[in-house]
This record gives structure tokens, C-alpha cells and sequence, in this order.
């Protein structure tokens, strides 16, 4: 192509300068600053002091019991709870995905308007559909009355880690679903046809021939579910009942309410710094073409 | 058997996915207040949100905001594509893993990166930093929507434009975008989409000038909500499902006509 | 000598010689090309005469395509001269060019229809759409595709997609039409009919065809004169008959045509050894002793083997229907093509019979450009010392 067009990229250069470079080195710059006083800026670590010291909390998994910083432990539990999502998301959303793909690949229709299904939700605002939860989750919410016809319940299924991890299943679900299905529906029905001829039988076929070829989908489907399931703060926020505190809520609270940027910006120079290196080793795992590749797959 | 019970999954799963846009639309017409009881039948909501300036003003600035933003971003996008792709090899996947990054940052810390940005360089915060911070996260999503369809092109169709007499800004306009069309098309949809749903971005670089429908339903949704956002949301909804139905059907017969690929509708 | 104003990038006279007189629409002078550390072109210069066709032939990588896309202004010289009716073409855009282009892979604009796809250049130019309509369909008259107006570009055959191309390119009224290797999308059948359809269209068209290939036997069929290329260098110009009778190096003799390419060595004029045996020919003694001799398998015929014939054992026998392709293994241990009507039978004894002007001797050294003496076949390496004097 013509080496005038070129020119075309320059103000995007520009631009990802200003609005990519510059605010992510702000945010170092910030973790690193505070404001005395007289409202100028010097250098200190107390940001991250902070993050890595100050008072220490029992942690208490598995059984086993330590005292962490708070922060510490705050990220180590929104790491679980991410984890423990995903995997959800992953067990519900795999099967999902493959049954549409068969779909597709077997009689070549239902699958589109499947995946249009999928992705409606979407339209609705988040925080509304998550609000809408409370009616359904509620002690005296819709499903609590449908329980009690059988004389169970009330169940508590709010403010606590259930309604947290089905808040993040039910936002984060679908893009679990749409890159896997996106690499199954590609697999040609005649590998399946040749596994199956060579002996495997269905269930060795799953395991041995759907399971390996979609790894790309798995791994593109676990990028987008865990990382904003480790980071959001609305979810805790409404299905939490503003009780509980994960490491989105923690960043959030230092930056709004108690102004504390220095804290605030060493937070999130810590989680974006997880965040790059654990994207690094997923990248590591997929295939070299998918970098400039679409949105989906 | 076993395609039954396929597809009773299947139908659990679209119901949990449903099951509470199904309660936020039934009780929008709920004649009580409260968000669990049934209280008889009522299209109140629906009229008084037309009389709500609060929700009204939220919902003007989120579509003035989602439309210029997506428009913006996607024609910055259009060329900057161009741009890039004739940047030599090395430069371009440099290029592209800059614009991933937007992509990989969580948006908490995008948000709280462009808030820091204004901040610093005391940009009163208001439509202005809102739109910025909109266009900001909406052009590399743009870009990755766009750039597939130009590397499918033929790259000798800009020649032999060239070659038939355009120059190349004639080149550009009539036969790389009608070429890439279905790219910039996804891009649109793509852009207004993200922009109307985030929450996150809006949040930490719109201030407290201007409110967008998701802040506004943020700061109800500590007390309780009120029934007409459940309202606007259901319009909302099912004008989106009228239009993205409408736009799939024109889209995915013409292409069935001229080639096989995705309707950019589907992907959205 | 009174020169008008801004006059100074035309060039009055050819600085390349031509005994035809035929005036010349394009000279290149000296043309270099780098893309990265691979030099495609090293220096080459020829001119193309008004209304010829001329054919670019060489194997891939011989910078055949790069001359064309520097004539059509999609790639720049590193260095050189290109002028265009004695007007510097290079510094022009490849939209002020007046030459058109036919694409390898067509290039036709898919989200266009047949009609509009040839208008496209008309449009551009801004003509009325009444002299638009009229010029796309004598354009569509030309390429044999009359009604096909509003097709869509995926409903064509390969052929007809070619024939498209052309017609987009045509109804401009180029001066000079390039062609970049334009049949090699299609089958041979196809391949063949549109060899001879080209032929004609540029006889009727009365236009310069620049095509590009690298297959010998289409620049064989269609051209003027075919200029073949090898690493960057230009090996040899001139007309069909001349490149395929009067090969200047192995290089040429191998890739036109079938040939038997044996070592040699000459001692003195119009006498050659090979395989022991000294032959009678008509070339003069080149510089050195040793050379390669080139002939051609249907210079050859079969007899009785005798004393003083190369003589060899039939390998093999393929029936190619106006003749027989045989296989000879001859004493000195080199494998011969004879291309005969007679046939021998495999594994029996033959002797090789050809004439002094059957002989064709080959400076080995002939591969490189530096070779290329002014008693060169070819009419256009004296270009860069032709000098500018000429007027």
C-alpha cells in the first residue's frame, strides 16, 4: 500500500500517547506523589506502604487461618472469588457453547438467533439487570415465595458470597460462551466423523479432539471473565450490600471517598501490574495469529 | 433423549440469563411501589417517566454521548486503520499491541487513568471529559472491528482506484470504506453499545455536572429504584430488539446475496 | 537552442538508440529497486515503442512485476529515469498516469456491479453519463461481454472477470496498457483462448500492451518483442523469433523453449568441440575457451550411429503427438532431448544429426549483464553511453 497512507497513523500515534501512555503513567506517577499542605506534590512510598503493610487481617481459608495486611488480603480474596466465578462460568458456559455449535454444524441453523439471544441481555443496563436480582433474591423476593409453596426457606441468598458469585456468573456468562462457541463451531464435523472412525468413542472424542481444539476459545473466554470479575465494584457493591469489600470497592473507596489518590493509584499500579502478567501468560498459551485479530474469537 | 436434554439446558441457561429482565419489564407496569409484590396493572410509570426532567436530561446526555462518541471514534478509527496498515510490518504489530492495551487494563483502572489525566491537567470535569473518556475506550474497539476486514481486502483494489484516476483521498472514500463497510458497521454498533452500558468509565470522569442514565440509576439503586428507570428500560430494550432485528434481517439477506459472512449485527 | 519555460524535465530526442525509427512512448533509463536489503532491480534500461506488444518475461523474482509497478507508479525507483512521450514520468501520481493497469488478481471492486466497475474511471473524471454509458458499453463490446452490465462481481467466471479488468482498464483510452501476469488466475484452455483474444485487442485498440509473465510460451504467441529478465538484469531483447533462434546466453536458450544446454570449447572460429568430437558452426571464437552450446531438441534428427555423429542409447520414448520426445544418453554421459518425427526404439543405438547453424555457442560468461558487448542482439543496453548528444 501506498506509503502516503502512512500519514493517516500519525494522529493516532497522537492520540494513543495522550489517552493510553500518558494516563496509565499518571497513575505510576500518582502511586508515587502526595500533596502536602501547601498543595505541592512530593515523593513518597507511602502509597505502597500502605498497600503492602498497615493493619493485618485473619484470613482464613480451607481451614487454615493467617493474618495478612488487609489489602493483601482483600486481593487474595477477590482473586478466589474471581476464580471461583470463572470456573463457574466456564462449567455452565462450556456446555452452552458446544451445544450451539453442534447445532450449527449439524443442521446449519437455530444457532444465530441462539447467539442473538446471548448477547440481548447486553442491552438491558447491567446495573439493572443485576438490581433486578434483589427482587428475585430477596427473603421475601420472588424466589423465597416460590420456596415457601414448598415450605422451604427463606433462603439467604443475598449479601454474601453466593449472591456475589451469581451476580458475576449471571453479568460475566456470556462472554464465556461466545469465544468458545466461536472456536467449536469452526471445528469440522468430519475430524469428529474421523475420531470417531478411528474408535474413539463420544466421550473420547470430547476429550480428545473438542476439548484440545477449543483451548484458544477457553483460555480468550477466561481473559474476559477474570480479570472484570476480579475488578468490578458494582457487583459487591449492590448484591453485597455495600458490606463487603473486594479489591475493586477497595480502589473505588480510596479514590471517592477517601481521596486518597496516593493509596488509590498504588492499588491499581499493583492490580494492573497482576493483571498484565497473568494476561501474559494466557497470551503465551494462544495462538500467535489471534494478536490483531477480531473481537470475539 | 439426549437432544432433549440439551436442550433443556440450553433453556435453563437463557432463563437464568432472562429471568431478571423478565422481573425488570413485568414490574414496570406493577401499580405498586414495591419491587416484589404485584399490585395490579398500571402504565403510570410509563407516563410519568415523561415527565421525569432528571431521567429525561440522564438519557439525552448517555445518547448524545453514545452517538457522538461512537461517530467520532469510528471515523478516527476508519483512517487510523488505514494508516496502520500501511505501516511497515514491525510498526504495525507495535502498533496494534498499544492499541491492545486498553483492551487488557481492567476498566476501573481505565476509568481511574483518564480521571487522573484531567485531574492533572485541570480539564474541568463535565460533557466535555465525558465524551473524551468515551471516545478514548471506544477507539481501539473500533480499530479491532475494522482492521480484520482491511487485511481481508485485496490491497490492489487502492491501486487500481489510483490507477482509474482517484487520487488517493478519492481512493479512500470510494473504495476502501465501501470495502471495509461491514467492519465500520460493527464498529458503530460496537462503540454506541459500550458506551451506553458503561457505568465504570462515566463514573470516575463525568463529575457532578452531568449524569448519564447508568450514574443515575447507580445512585437510585443504593435506595430503591424508582419503577420508571424499569420503565425506560423496558422502551430502551425493546426498541434495540426491534432495531437490531430489523438491521440482521436487511443485512443477512444482502449478504446471503453477495457473500457469506457474519451480519455485523450478530456480533454485537 | 531556445528552451520554453518549465520545459526542463522533457527530454527532446531519445537517448536510446533504435534503428526502426519508430517513435518511443516510454524510455527507462538506469532503473534501480531495493525493498530492504534485496536489490529487484540493478540498473536496467529499455524503451518500448508506440503500439507494440511488449512482453516482460522472466522466473519469479527476476524484477519483471516491479518494472511494471514503477511504470504504473505504484512502487517508487530507487533510481532511474522513466519518460513517457519524452516527459518525465515519475514524479506524476499514479492517477495523472496515462496508463491503465490489469491487475494479477483482477482487482475488481466487489461491492460494485459490472457496469459500474468499467465506469469507474469514466466517473471518476467526471464525464456525462451519457457518454459514459455509450464508452462502458463499446468497452464491454470490446471484451465480448455485451449485457452483462448489471452483474455483480461474484456471479462471473475467472474469465469473465479477467475480461471485466480489461474493459475498467480499456475505456479509459490509455496510451499504454500494463498488464501484470493478467492469465495467470485462469485454466489453460481459458489461458489459450485469451492469449490470441489479447493479441487481437491490441491490434484493434491500437494501443502499447506492456505485459508481464513468466510464461515463455504466452510471450512467444502475443508479443512484439519480449525483453526477459533474470535477477534484477535485463539477458536479452528483442523480437520473438530472435530470442527463441538466436538465444544470446544458456540462461535464455533454457527458459525459451526446450534445450540441450552441453558444455563446449572453442578454440577458434566457426569450429566447436564437443564430446571429443570437432564440430563445424557458424559462431565467431568468444573471449574464452570454454562455453556452453545450446541446441534446440527439434534441431536434431536421429540416423544410424556413425563415426562422426554423437552417438547415444535411447532412454525413453513419449509419444507427444505431432512427434516423438526422446531420451538419449550419449557416450560422453550427457542426457539429450531430440524432439523427431522419426522414432527409435528404447534402449537401441542412435547416432545425432544437426547442422552447423543448428549450433548455437554461449559465452558462459553471458549470465552476468557485464557481458552485454555492442554487438549485443539487444537494442537497448548502449543506452546509458548512447549519450545525449544525438540532436
Amino acid at each position: 500500500m501506498n506509503k502516503s497512507l502512512r500519514r493517516l497513523s500519525f494522529p493516532y500515534l497522537l492520540w494513543i500517547l495522550i489517552f493510553t501512555v500518558v494516563p496509565l503513567l499518571l497513575v505510576a506517577f500518582f502511586a508515587l506523589t502526595a500533596y502536602d499542605s501547601n498543595g505541592s506534590l512530593y515523593f513518597t512510598l507511602d502509597g505502597f506502604k500502605n498497600v503492602f503493610g498497615g493493619d493485618t487481617v485473619a484470613f482464613s481459608f480451607l481451614g487454615l487461618s493467617v493474618q495478612l495486611p488487609l489489602y493483601i488480603n482483600v486481593f487474595i480474596r477477590s482473586l478466589l472469588i474471581a476464580m471461583v466465578c470463572t470456573l463457574l462460568c466456564l462449567l455452565l458456559g462450556y456446555p452452552a457453547a458446544w451445544i450451539m455449535a453442534k447445532m450449527e454444524i449439524e443442521h446449519r441453523r437455530g444457532s444465530n438467533i441462539l447467539l442473538f439471544l446471548l448477547v440481548m441481555p447486553m442491552w438491558m443496563n447491567a446495573l439493572l439487570r443485576t438490581y433486578a436480582w434483589l427482587a428475585l433474591l430477596e427473603p421475601k423476593g420472588i424466589v423465597n415465595n416460590f420456596l415457601g409453596l414448598f415450605g422451604l426457606g427463606p433462603v439467604q441468598f443475598l449479601y454474601n458470597d453466593f449472591g456475589i458469585g451469581l451476580g458475576m456468573v449471571y453479568n460475566y456468562l456470556p462472554f464465556m460462551v461466545l469465544p468458545i462457541y466461536s472456536v467449536l463451531v469452526k471445528i469440522s464435523p468430519s475430524l469428529l466423523e474421523a475420531a470417531a472412525d478411528l474408535g474413539a468413542d463420544p466421550r473420547r472424542v470430547m476429550l480428545k479432539v473438542v476439548l484440545p481444539m477449543s483451548r484458544p476459545g477457553i483460555l480468550s473466554g477466561i481473559n474476559m471473565v477474570l480479570m472484570p470479575a476480579m475488578t468490578t465494584f458494582l457487583i459487591p457493591d449492590l448484591l453485597g450490600g455495600g458490606r463487603y469489600l473486594l479489591i475493586g470497592n477497595a480502589i473505588e473507596r480510596q479514590y471517592m471517598v477517601s481521596r486518597d489518590y496516593t493509596t488509590g493509584s498504588a492499588l491499581s499500579i499493583v492490580l494492573l501490574i497482576f493483571v498484565l502478567l497473568s494476561m501474559q501468560i494466557v497470551a503465551r498459551n494462544t495462538d500467535p495469529d489471534a494478536d490483531e485479530g477480531g473481537l470475539v474469537a | 433423549m439426549k437432544r432433549k436434554l440439551n436442550l433443556l439446558y440450553l433453556i435453563l441457561v437463557y432463563v437464568f440469563l432472562y429471568a431478571p429482565i423478565v422481573v425488570l419489564i413485568v414490574f414496570s407496569f406493577n401499580a405498586s411501589k414495591s419491587r416484589t409484590a404485584w399490585g395490579g396493572f398500571t402504565l403510570d410509570w410509563y407516563v410519568k417517566l415523561f415527565h421525569n426532567s432528571e431521567i429525561l436530561d440522564a438519557l439525552k446526555t448517555t445518547l448524545i454521548i453514545a452517538c457522538s462518541s461512537a461517530l467520532i471514534s469510528t471515523a478516527f478509527a476508519v483512517l487510523s486503520c488505514i494508516g496502520i496498515y500501511a505501516l511497515p510490518g514491525r510498526q504495525r504489530r507495535l502498533v496494534m499491541s498499544i492499541t491492545n492495551i486498553p483492551n487488557i487494563t481492567p476498566d476501573l483502572v481505565t476509568g481511574i487513568a483518564l480521571m487522573l489525566l484531567f485531574f492533572f491537567i485541570n480539564m474541568p470535569f463535565g460533557f466535555v471529559t465525558l465524551l473524551l473518556a468515551h471516545t478514548a475506550f471506544n477507539v481501539p474497539y473500533a480499530i479491532l472491528s475494522i482492521m480484520p476486514k482491511l487485511r481481508q481486502m485485496d490491497i490492489h483494489l487502492y491501486e487500481a482506484a489510483q490507477d482509474l484516476g482517484c487520487t488517493p483521498g478519492q481512493a479512500i472514500r470510494k473504495v476502501i470504506i465501501p470495502e471495509i463497510k461491514p467492519g465500520i458497521l460493527t464498529a458503530l454498533i460496537l462503540t454506541f453499545t459500550l458506551s451506553i452500558d458503561d457505568f465504570v468509565i462515566s463514573y470516575f470522569t463525568a463529575g457532578n455536572e452531568v449524569t448519564t442514565l447508568a450514574l443515575t440509576i447507580y445512585s437510585m439503586a443504593r435506595k430503591s429504584v424508582n419503577p420508571q428507570i424499569n420503565a425506560l428500560s423496558t422502551l430502551l430494550f425493546v426498541s434495540v430488539l426491534i432495531l437490531l432485528v430489523i438491521v440482521n434481517l436487511r443485512t443477512s439477506r444482502q449478504f446471503s446475496r453477495r457473500r457469506k459472512t457474519a451480519t455485523p449485527g450478530a456480533l454485537v | 537552442m531556445i528552451r520554453k519555460k518549465g520545459a526542463d524535465t522533457a527530454v527532446t530526442s531519445s537517448r536510446l538508440h533504435d534503428a526502426t525509427g519508430t517513435p518511443h512512448i516510454i524510455e527507462c533509463l538506469n532503473l534501480t529497486k531495493s525493498f530492504g536489503e534485496t536489490e529487484v532491480l540493478k540498473g536496467i534500461s529499455f524503451y518500448i515503442r508506440n503500439n507494440e506488444f511488449l512482453t516482460l518475461l522472466g522466473p519469479s523474482g527476476c524484477g519483471k512485476t516491479t518494472t511494471l509497478r514503477i511504470l504504473g507508479g505504484f512502487e517508487e525507483a530507487d533510481a532511474g529515469e522513466v519518460s513517457f512521450e519524452g516527459r518525465n514520468l515519475l514524479d506524476l501520481p499514479p492517477y495523472k498516469r496515462q496508463l491503465n493497469t490489469v491487475f494479477q488478481r483482477f482487482a475488481l471492486f466487489p461491492f460494485l456491479n459490472v457496469f459500474d466497475n468499467v465506469a469507474f474511471g469514466l466517473n471518476i473524471k467526471k464525464r456525462p453519463a451519457k457518454e459514459i454509458e455509450q464508452l462502458v458499453r463499446k468497452a464491454l463490446r470490446t471484451v465480448d461481454l455485451e449485457g452483462y452490465e448489471t452483474r455483480e462481481i461474484d456471479q462471473l467466471s475467472g474469465g469473465q472477470m479477467q475480461r471485466i479488468a480489461i474493459a475498467r482498464a480499456i475505456v479509459n483510452q490509455p496510451k499504454v496498457l500494463l498488464l501484470d501476469e493478467p492469465l495467470g488466475a485462469l485454466d489453460l484452455k481459458m489461458r489459450k483462448e485469451m492469449q490470441v483474444e489479447l493479441k487481437q485487442m491490441q491490434r484493434d485498440l491500437g494501443i502499447t500492451f506492456v505485459y508481464v509473465t513468466h510464461d515463455q510460451e504466452e510471450a512467444l504467441t502475443m508479443s512484439d518483442t519480449i525483453i526477459v529478465m533474470k535477477n534484477g538484469y535485463i539477458q536479452q531483447v528483442g523480437t520473438p523469433a530472435d530470442i527463441y533462434n538466436e538465444p544470446r546466453n544458456a540462461f535464455v536458450a533454457d527458459f525459451i523453449g526446450e534445450s540441450n544446454i552441453i558444455p563446449g570449447k572453442m578454440l577458434q572460429d566457426r569450429e566447436v568441440e564437443i564430446e571429443g568430437r570437432l564440430l563445424p558452426c557458424v559462431d565467431p571464437r568468444k573471449p574464452e575457451d570454454q562455453v556452453d552450446v545450446v541446441i534446440r531438441p527439434e534441431d536434431i534428427d536421429i540416423s544410424e550411429p556413425s563415426e562422426d555423429l554423437i552417438c547415444g542409447t535411447v532412454e525413453s520414448v513419449v509419444f507427444k503427438g505431432v512427434h516423438y520426445e526422446m531420451l538419449i544418453e550419449s557416450d560422453g554421459g550427457f542426457e539429450w532431448m531430440v524432439q523427431s518425427t522419426d522414432k527409435a526404439a528404447a534402449g537401441s543405438r542412435v547416432g545425432l544429426r544437426f547442422g552447423p547453424d543448428d549450433i548455437h555457442i554461449m559465452a558462459k560468461s553471458d549470465f552476468s549483464p557485464d557481458a552485454a558487448g555492442p554487438d549485443s542482439i539487444s537494442r537497448a543496453y548502449e543506452a546509458a553511453e548512447g549519450g545525449e548528444g544525438d540532436e
